[in-house]
């Protein structure tokens, strides 16, 4: 196996599709970009679908005994990972604006969407 | 062509195993290299050499012991995922390796693809 110091760097999209409770995807999905975030990868991350209500402010999980993680996903670029985007028509069609989410993203029409994913070279969808 | 595999549903439940391991023996008939199998979400629980379904149906994770000796392709079990379900070196199937996502950053950087099978 190839050590940590000979991977190359590469384009890593990262694509959250579910509701952030209800199942364990979108969270288990934040804690591998967390950890592909140390191995230096330009990684991005695209919300599409319920995948946007991850994002959503003024969520509270107490109720369902459960650890909200919102407030993580605002502290990616920490981790140096920067590229945050979000399906405008997923926003549109749940009735969200820009404004509705905990952290600062790119907004972008499907097409553009399309034509990100088209330039990477591993899409991991969650 | 050098393809990764990523299974993140558990057996029985859902398709998403046998499709992979359709798809890994197919890819491999055709010339391709299956690199490795990497598991996430419920898909560690394929692993589990606990599961004892019933005579007439397959014994998935026997499936995958067998496909890994015979092709000589490991098949890694996220650590995290592993410990919150369950799995441990206790239940581990041959030729199942319990390990991290390190692991899978490098799976998913070296091949020419990564194929992802579940919901």
């Amino acid at each position: 196996m190839d050590s940590v110091q000979d991977i190359k760097i590469k384009k890593i999209m990262h694509v959250l599709r579910h509701a952030p409770h209800g199942t364990i995807y979108t969270y288990e999905g934040l804690e591998m970009i967390l950890i592909m975030a140390t191995y230096d990868q330009d990684i991005s991350v695209v919300f599409i679908g319920d995948g946007v209500y991850s994002l959503k402010k003024g969520q509270e999980t107490s109720s369902i005994g459960i650890k909200g993680f919102a407030r993580t996903f605002s502290a990616l670029d920490g981790y140096d990972v920067e590229k945050l985007y979000v399906d405008q028509l997923s926003l549109e069609e749940r009735g969200l604006t820009k404004d509705d989410l905990v952290v600062d993203v790119e907004v972008l029409s499907s097409e553009n969407i399309g034509m990100l994913m088209k330039e990477q070279d591993v899409i991991i969808q969650h | 062509m050098n393809i990764g595999i990523l299974l993140k549903e558990g057996p029985y439940n859902h398709q998403a195993s046998d499709t992979a391991y359709n798809f890994a023996e197919a890819a491999i008939r055709r010339g391709h290299t299956i690199d490795a199998i990497f598991l996430y979400n419920d898909g560690v629980l394929n692993v589990s050499k606990l599961m004892d379904p019933p005579q007439d149906d397959r014994n998935i994770s026997t499936r995958w012991t067998a496909f890994s000796e015979k092709y000589g392709v490991k098949i890694y079990a996220c650590v995290v995922a592993s410990k919150r379900r369950s799995i441990n070196e206790d239940v581990l199937m041959e030729g199942g390796v319990i390990t991290g996502l390190g692991t899978f950053t490098d799976i998913a950087t070296r091949n020419d693809r990564l194929v992802t099978f579940g919901d």
